[in-house]
């Protein structure tokens, strides 16, 4: 059940909050709890028609030719849609933000590239008499060699998945072909460790199956207009990505969603919208377009699968002195989000801990599998499950408790972190004394008493402090003399420098032996300038 | 084109219609068939039903049970009599599917369904099948042989009802309480002066339908259920199986957790 | 070919018609209009769709329609009884037993389901009542102990 520790920062502590920590009704509880929320297919329209797709069978196959002839004579079919329909049929989703090139059709029609990429679609006054056309239309493949590993995939040899990375790699800043973090020198800090462990870690595609599948209906309005009821996560961006695809302005689409039966990640895609729309245009009526639970699972984008290995440098008394990460995300055959998760993994790297040599590449592969999309922490999530797998196999190693041995190394205010931010507002180290307590789980008086206000410093990281430096000014406030009164609003989030300590510091991990030369940190240098952004990288202040 | 509905009253009427035409389907408890029509399966064009009451059926006398194809999962868990084969119809889908699925049903499903199927094999069970003029009765591992190539309609399952305590029941899930089996045991295990005599066991989701573990029984003819007397069986447990990759298990891990839930079964270490 | 059926709903009488082959849940929806009946899988795998007939639960996309001619069908539109919400949707509301709510409707009929017939359940026939209805967002054990509450008053009431 919720507590609320309120001897913890008693001091930061801002009690005249109204709505954190009381509970509060759902806005859209009572529509749940009497099957009367609007989601997207809540809505009925006179003669709907229903768009189905053809997928590939194949993960990797030239289109030899498409015969839709005998399917647009069937039954109930008002309208068959091939590649060339699509007005605009390249995209990216990041393409929004001017992040990465165009490389998926939404109608395959040369190559397709992973088993269930859309061919054509059929529209029809009933699901039933879509399928059955679609089961009357005969494509020709020449299958082609797949490439499913992402090691394998940037061999040099291996099949071209996507024509627009030929590589298989994605592009950063039209030059890169991965990520990097370098901090300090992780060579030398492997050679000063006592211990060094090394292992892999291989991650699965997780669908995330929610109970209401993706799907859209478009609705016909007047002025050339046209009501787009969605199952999105992100109604805006799929506004602006079925705008560019069928090539009208925003202001045509009238996107109506909110409602949203599950995403998690996996309604960010525009998997429906742009082909329903195109539908609605081409048959002048309104046309639904619903993914069956079997497409949900095999063409709707999963968590991608990364591959990570981690390589820790450790010193006997517990510090780790060194950390490599090489690290290949598996985008599937498209872009998708990978390319961000990648980012956003690198950004995360080395965990939560303050380490002084800290080295990764990480890289957003191309294979001819399902293209991979967000899923709640996205990027993230693998890479802590590979850093907190290898940081219990560190304890071993240093003969260490795991929650003690993860506690020394844990983020302190004041500390360095591998991307040159000064660590802040710390509070991990009481989380763990919390939850050892909660779970009975023993730990030293000097860990019980370890705190995350004292013993950080920029030296811990092997940087030299610049904490009176005008960049970190906000970090240099003088420090009260008493525990500051509680103030009704924190408007910034920096804590207040506290008072001198009153309790015996516990023992601070004694400092880094040698401190990285400056050749090999050279953006030591350039510490708090520039500021980055996750997407766009170094942006302008 | 839409789905054809035939509906008779009389179960022999049925079987005809089954056996005379193209693409027909017998509909159970539509677990199966209305997922096909909802996918617009070509292959199900006709759909014969039967509101004959003999369909659902149930008798349990001292030494024989019949259970009519018709008899859904929820009845069995109704009959008291019946009891040894709760946590098996327990084991089939959730509340909502246990009163649609049905024996005769579970009989067609494929891997990893079919548990009820298994158990019946365990059972030594025989199907029965109705009107039309070919084989009246078949062991279910015959029928279970060549069940997708016949079109005769199963009526009911028949099979002498176990001892006390006799029969045992494990499936392996990866999620609890209702999940689809990674695999799952059926086993008679008949004990006589302190030895097995005449085990019967049977797996679900080692292979293609389900299928009757022979080494293991052999393995355990005249054993005592111990540590050691079981571990000849154990050690051709997997013997004659031939388990599929699929999205629950692959198949190497379904042989390698095969001994060890059999071991657990045998020992009744394994409530059920 | 439309085969012509009645049935009641939610206690009213119904009657239209319906597709060779049509599942009651797309009926329901498409055709008489209740969409308090969500559909997730067609296939008879996630429990979204779930309704009572003859007060059992049963799963609308494999149940054939014209096998409900006659049949009494209840769905989460007919819970409420005019401002007043049933007892389940008022403790799914209280313990925060939704979060996406599409999972919901399939939810409450299955906790009914079990109430109807046994309404002083354990937490262990609780959860198997709802085993078959999945929640993506994992939000099991408000609903479990939304259920539990609902018995509970009836305990209550009893005693």
């Amino acid at each position: 059940m919720l507590e609320f520790r309120k001897d913890i920062f008693a001091d930061e502590r801002d009690d005249s909050l109204v709505e954190i920590g009381q509970p509060t009704a759902r806005q859209d509880i009572l529509g749940h709890v009497t099957g009367t929320s609007p989601y997207y297919d809540d809505h009925r329209f006179a003669n709907l028609l229903h768009l189905k797709i053809l997928r590939s069978p194949h993960a990797h196959a030239r289109i030899r030719s498409i015969d839709d002839s005998v399917a647009a004579r069937a039954p109930g079919v008002k309208r068959i849609i091939r590649a060339a329909d699509v007005p605009v049929n390249l995209n990216t989703l990041l393409s929004l933000i001017q992040f990465g090139k165009d490389d998926e059709p939404s109608l395959a029609s040369d190559v397709v590239r992973y088993k269930g990429e859309p061919i054509l679609g059929i529209v029809a006054t009933s699901e039933r008499a879509a399928l059955e056309a679609l089961a009357l239309v005969r494509v020709s493949y020449d299958q082609l060699p797949a490439v499913l590993d992402v090691e394998e995939a940037i061999k040099a040899g291996a099949p071209s998945v996507n024509a627009t990375y030929p590589k298989n790699t994605f592009e950063y800043y039209g030059k890169y072909d991965h990520q990097k973090l370098r901090f300090g020198d992780v060579e030398a800090g492997f050679r000063q460790a006592d211990i060094v462990i090394e292992d892999r870690y291989q991650m699965s595609p997780i669908e995330h199956a929610p109970t209401e599948t993706n799907g859209s209906i478009t609705v016909p309005d007047t002025n050339g207009r046209y009501i787009v009821y969605t199952s999105t996560q992100a109604l805006f961006f799929s506004l602006d990505t079925a705008a560019k695809i069928n090539a009208v302005q925003s202001n045509q689409l009238h996107f109506i969603g909110g409602t949203v039966g599950g995403g998690f990640g996996g309604k960010v895609d525009t998997l429906t919208e742009p082909l329903c729309i195109l539908a609605a245009r081409l048959t002048g009526a309104p046309v639904r377009y619903r993914l069956s639970r079997h497409e949900e699972m095999q063409f709707g984008s999963p968590r991608g699968a990364e591959r990570i290995y981690v390589k820790d440098g450790l010193a006997k008394d517990g510090r780790i002195v060194a950390r490599s990460v090489r690290a290949y995300f598996d985008s599937g055959a498209y872009t998708r989000l990978s390319s961000y998760a990648v980012v956003k993994c690198v950004a995360h790297i080395p965990g939560p801990y303050t380490i002084p040599n800290v080295h990764a590449d990480v890289y957003c592969v191309f294979t001819n599998r399902t293209p991979a999309t967000a899923m709640r922490g996205f990027g993230v999530t693998a890479l802590d499950f590979a850093l907190e797998c290898q940081m219990d196999k560190g304890a071993v190693a240093v003969g260490m408790d795991p929650l003690e041995f993860r506690m020394l190394n844990m983020y302190r205010d004041g500390d360095m972190k591998a991307h040159r931010r000064e660590a802040k507002n710390c509070a991990l180290i009481e989380c763990a004394q919390v939850a050892a307590e909660k779970a009975n789980w023993p730990l030293r008086d000097e860990f019980r008493r370890m705190s995350s206000r004292q013993g950080g410093s920029h030296e811990r990281a092997g940087v030299a402090d610049r904490s009176r430096t005008p960049q970190l000014a906000s970090a240099a406030k003088p420090a009260p003399s008493t525990p500051p009164s509680p103030v009704p609003q924190r408007v910034a989030y920096e804590r207040p420098t506290p008072a001198a300590p009153t309790r015996t510091a516990p023992p601070s991990p004694p400092p880094r032996s040698a401190p990285p030369s400056p050749a090999a940190s050279p953006a030591g240098s350039t510490h708090g300038a520039p500021r980055f952004s996750s997407v766009f990288g170094t942006r302008r202040r | 084109m839409t789905v054809t509905i035939k509906t008779f009253d009389r179960l022999a009427d049925a079987a005809n219609a089954l056996s005379s035409e193209r693409g027909a389907h017998f509909f159970g408890g539509g677990t199966l068939i209305m997922r096909a029509i909802n996918e617009a399966d070509p292959s199900v064009q006709t759909i014969i039903r039967s509101t004959d009451p003999a369909l659902q059926h149930i008798s349990v006398s001292s030494g024989r049970v019949e259970l009519g194809a018709g008899v859904t999962m929820a009845a069995i868990l109704a009959e008291r009599e019946l009891a040894f084969l709760h946590p098996v119809a327990r084991a089939v889908g959730g509340p909502a599917v246990r009163e649609a699925a049905t024996v005769g049903g579970n009989l067609f499903a494929n891997s990893p369904y079919g548990d009820f199927a298994a158990a019946l094999l365990a059972l030594d069970a025989t199907a029965q099948f109705a009107g039309g003029f070919g084989q009246r009765e078949l062991p279910l591992e015959e029928f279970l042989g060549r069940r997708d190539r016949g079109t005769s309609l199963v009526s009911s399952v028949a099979f002498r009802r176990p001892p006390t305590d006799v029969f045992r029941f494990h499936k392996v899930t990866r999620v609890h309480p209702k999940g689809i089996s990674v695999l799952s045991i059926s086993a008679q295990l008949p004990v006589a002066s302190g030895r097995i005599a005449g085990a019967r066991i049977a797996y679900n989701a080692m292979g293609q339908t389900p299928l009757r573990a022979k080494a293991a029984e052999r393995a355990l003819e005249g054993r005592p259920l111990d540590a050691a007397g079981i571990a000849p069986a154990l050690a051709v447990a997997a013997d004659g199986t031939a388990p599929v990759d699929d999205a629950i298990a692959s198949a190497w891990w379904r042989r390698e957790i095969l001994p060890v839930y059999l071991r657990r079964l045998l020992l009744g270490a394994v409530h059920t | 070919m439309k085969t012509p059926i009645q049935f009641h709903l939610n206690g009213e009488a119904v009657a239209t018609f319906v597709e060779s082959g049509a599942n009651l849940l797309d009926t329901l929806r498409e055709t008489v209009g209740d969409l308090s009946v969500k559909g997730g899988c067609w296939q008879g795998t996630c429990g979204t769709c779930t309704v009572l007939i003859d007060g059992v639960p049963r799963l609308s996309c494999v149940t054939l329609a014209e096998a409900c001619a006659g049949k009494s069908v209840e769905t989460t539109a007919g819970l409420r009884r005019g401002a007043d919400l049933h007892p389940l949707q008022q403790a799914f509301m209280d313990r925060f037993a939704a979060q996406c709510g599409y999972c919901t409707p399939g939810m409450l009929m299955a906790a009914k389901a079990l109430l109807d017939r046994n309404p002083n359940p354990t937490r262990a026939e609780v959860i198997d009542a709802l085993c078959g209805n999945i929640c993506r967002c994992t939000g099991y054990e408000p609903i479990i102990q939304a259920v539990m509450d609902v018995a509970g008053s009836d305990n209550r009431r009893r005693a």
